[in-house]
């Protein structure tokens, strides 16, 4: 019942928080323009996506509000097309992130002893094998990765950061009072855990989860950029490979690649303010600070 | 002392973890890709050089596992990496070693200067709360971190190299010209590596800046720093001596942390350009199923990472002495 409670609190204080930091709405507004987009892509693509039958390499105008691909498509309704892929990649990888990463930092810091040295050494050498690299390396051998393959990598190399961040925090909390007196009322470890350990910890494990949807776009936007993505798919990343593989920036269709980075970098903007307004929620000394405060001493 | 055994025995482990997970992923794909590989070289390339290769991919050998990841594990303690098949019959050692001043040019150059120039601005934003850089620089760089390194790198080129014609855009010196080691030759380079470089600084800038700032704000709240105000210190004095010193220890950790991002980044930027260093190569390699040189990449680029870590570690230790004392 506590645990529903503290859950229908949230929403309250996340709409007062939104308001109070311009940060955080800015990142909430794309966020939520994006996610439009991505349950209803039809509803704003005047074209086909895929169709190859308008004039190639048209320039800027009310039909092709971006102009034309030199394939003859319509780069607007590519753009749009394109935005469930990475939104999903960011939402799903970054849900499984956090999942492995709640269950792994906590575990490691309630239980101590041999299953945190374990699970730390884990976590670090997760942490510290350079993951693009290894993405690489792996769907190199597949030569392609469909969308659940790259979700796969995404979250087996983008979990450990997380789960790093979390078990300090978890250690720091173990040892406080409430906590020690409900394991003295005989509470069992899952109550102590799910009710006691984990609602403080909330805008940390959301900073996290911002971090792993952000990790996950780039990366996923980078494989399909240098053609190890599936050729066909509808991403931003795939139409950035197209349009380098046939020279748009070379041959006067600079909207043809800079549209489709322009939208990951909204997506990734999206994600990184609302990421730093969590951060300055989990630590309050970050807080924006009015001018009429500092010290005049430098 | 204790320290310093526990960071080299980290630094074992996960080098020993990295050579493991090499040795695995082949033998997990489906298909066994490096068989298929094998099969279209059978006839093109002499018998002992097929055998090198059949011993490093687990095919056609009547070997255990065990023991072909013994062997497996001797040939990379022996830098043993086989022949390359992007650059037949070079050895795989002689392909990076020609891409290698490259990238430590480019990338080391890149990452130390953005290290440097970032934690500089982020002290003195948190030094001035509130002020016109505390105000502008947080969100201008969180939005600039969020892009995707190589669409900046595009971006640059569009811009710099095709619509102002400032910077050449591909490659790391002019194809015609020769080599030497002429100031004519060195600017060449130097001009080459201008757009590449300011991809890589102003994307992985924003990290540092931020990481700084917030360390920053914590520092200047300590009693000590309140206590060189209270002596009269010149600011100058307390900023840089006082506090910046101090919030730098975690930003170094930071820095070897980070450095794997750096990376990831870097490599899709020599994509961008052609730059003719390890990430450029190991895209290559990708593309012409250069399963050797594939794996060789991957391993040095792990390595890489591994002993900037080690020695920020390190770094970090002799600047800081709470770390020693601490387990």
């Amino acid at each position: 019942m506590r645990a529903l409670r503290v859950l229908l609190h949230v929403p309250g204080r996340v709409f007062r928080f939104m308001r109070r930091d311009k940060k955080a709405a800015t990142g909430a507004i794309i966020l939520f323009v994006l996610l439009v987009l991505t349950a209803f892509p039809t509803w704003f693509t005047p074209h086909d996506p895929a169709a190859e039958i308008y004039t190639p390499g048209a320039a800027v105008s009310w039909s092709h509000l971006l102009g034309t691909t030199s394939f003859g498509q319509d780069v607007f309704s590519q753009v749009i097309a394109g935005t469930r892929q990475s939104v999903m990649i960011a939402l799903i990888v970054g849900f499984f992130c956090t999942v492995i990463s709640v269950i792994v930092g906590i575990s490691a810091a309630y239980m101590g002893g041999i299953v945190d040295d374990g699970l730390s050494l884990l976590t670090d050498v997760v942490l510290v094998i350079p993951t693009f690299p290894l993405i690489i390396v792996i769907v190199g051998y597949l030569k392609s990765a469909g969308f659940w393959l790259m979700v796969f990598v995404l979250v087996f190399t983008g979990w450990s950061y997380g789960a790093r961040q979390l078990r300090v925090q978890a250690l720091s909390l173990r040892n406080r009072d409430y906590l020690l007196a409900a394991k003295a009322r005989g509470e069992s470890s899952w109550y102590v855990i799910t009710v006691e350990l984990i609602p403080p910890m909330t805008s940390l494990i959301v900073a996290n989860f911002l971090g792993a949807a952000l990790y996950a776009v780039l990366a996923s936007a980078g494989l399909q950029f240098v053609g190890l993505g599936n050729l066909n798919a509808e991403s931003w990343g795939t139409m950035l490979y197209w349009a380098q593989n046939n020279e748009a920036l070379q041959t006067g269709l600079p909207l043809w690649a800079l549209a489709p980075g322009v939208a990951i970098a909204i997506l990734g903007s999206g994600l990184a303010l609302l990421n730093y307004a969590f951060d300055e929620v989990a630590n309050p000394a970050l807080r924006p600070v009015r001018a009429m405060k500092k010290r005049r001493v430098a | 002392m204790r320290f310093l055994a526990r960071r080299l025995g980290f630094l074992l482990i996960a080098l020993w973890a990295a050579m493991t997970v090499n040795f695995l992923i082949p033998r997990l794909m489906p298909g066994n890709p490096a068989e298929a590989m094998m099969g279209r070289l059978r006839g093109h390339i002499n018998p002992a050089s097929l055998k090198a290769l059949e011993v490093a991919f687990g095919i056609n050998t009547h070997q255990s596992l065990i023991s072909s990841y013994f062997a497996y594990l001797n040939n990379c303690v022996h830098l043993n990496f086989g022949i390359s098949l992007l650059d037949f019959p070079e050895p795989v050692s002689h392909v990076i070693a020609q891409a290698l001043p490259w990238s430590l040019g480019l990338v080391g150059v890149s990452t130390i200067l953005g290290f440097l120039i970032g934690t500089m601005l982020g002290a003195v934003a948190a030094w001035r709360r509130g002020g016109a850089l505390d105000s502008v620089l947080p969100p201008v760089f969180i939005v600039i971190s969020a892009f995707p390194y190589f669409f900046l790198g595009l971006l640059f080129i569009w811009f710099f190299g095709l619509t102002l014609g400032w910077f050449p855009i591909l490659g790391g010196y002019t194809e015609t010209a020769t080599p030497s080691l002429t100031l004519g030759f060195i600017w060449n380079i130097i001009d080459h590596s201008i757009l590449p470089a300011f991809t890589i600084l102003i994307t992985s800038i924003g990290g540092w800046i931020l990481t700084m700032r917030n360390n920053m704000i914590t520092v200047v709240a300590e009693d000590y720093v309140k206590m060189g105000r209270a002596k009269g210190l010149k600011p100058r004095r307390i900023l840089w001596q006082y506090a910046g010193r101090n919030a730098l220890l975690p930003n170094l950790t930071g820095f070897a942390m980070s450095l794997g991002f750096v990376i990831s980044g870097a490599i899709l930027v020599e994509y961008v350009f052609n730059y003719p260093g390890l990430g450029f190569l190991l895209l290559q390699a990708v593309e012409n199923e250069d399963f050797p040189l594939m794996q060789a990449l991957f391993l040095l680029i792990t390595v890489a990472v591994l002993v900037a870590i080690f020695i920020a570690d390190i770094a970090t230790s002799l600047l800081d002495p709470r770390t020693r004392t601490t387990s």
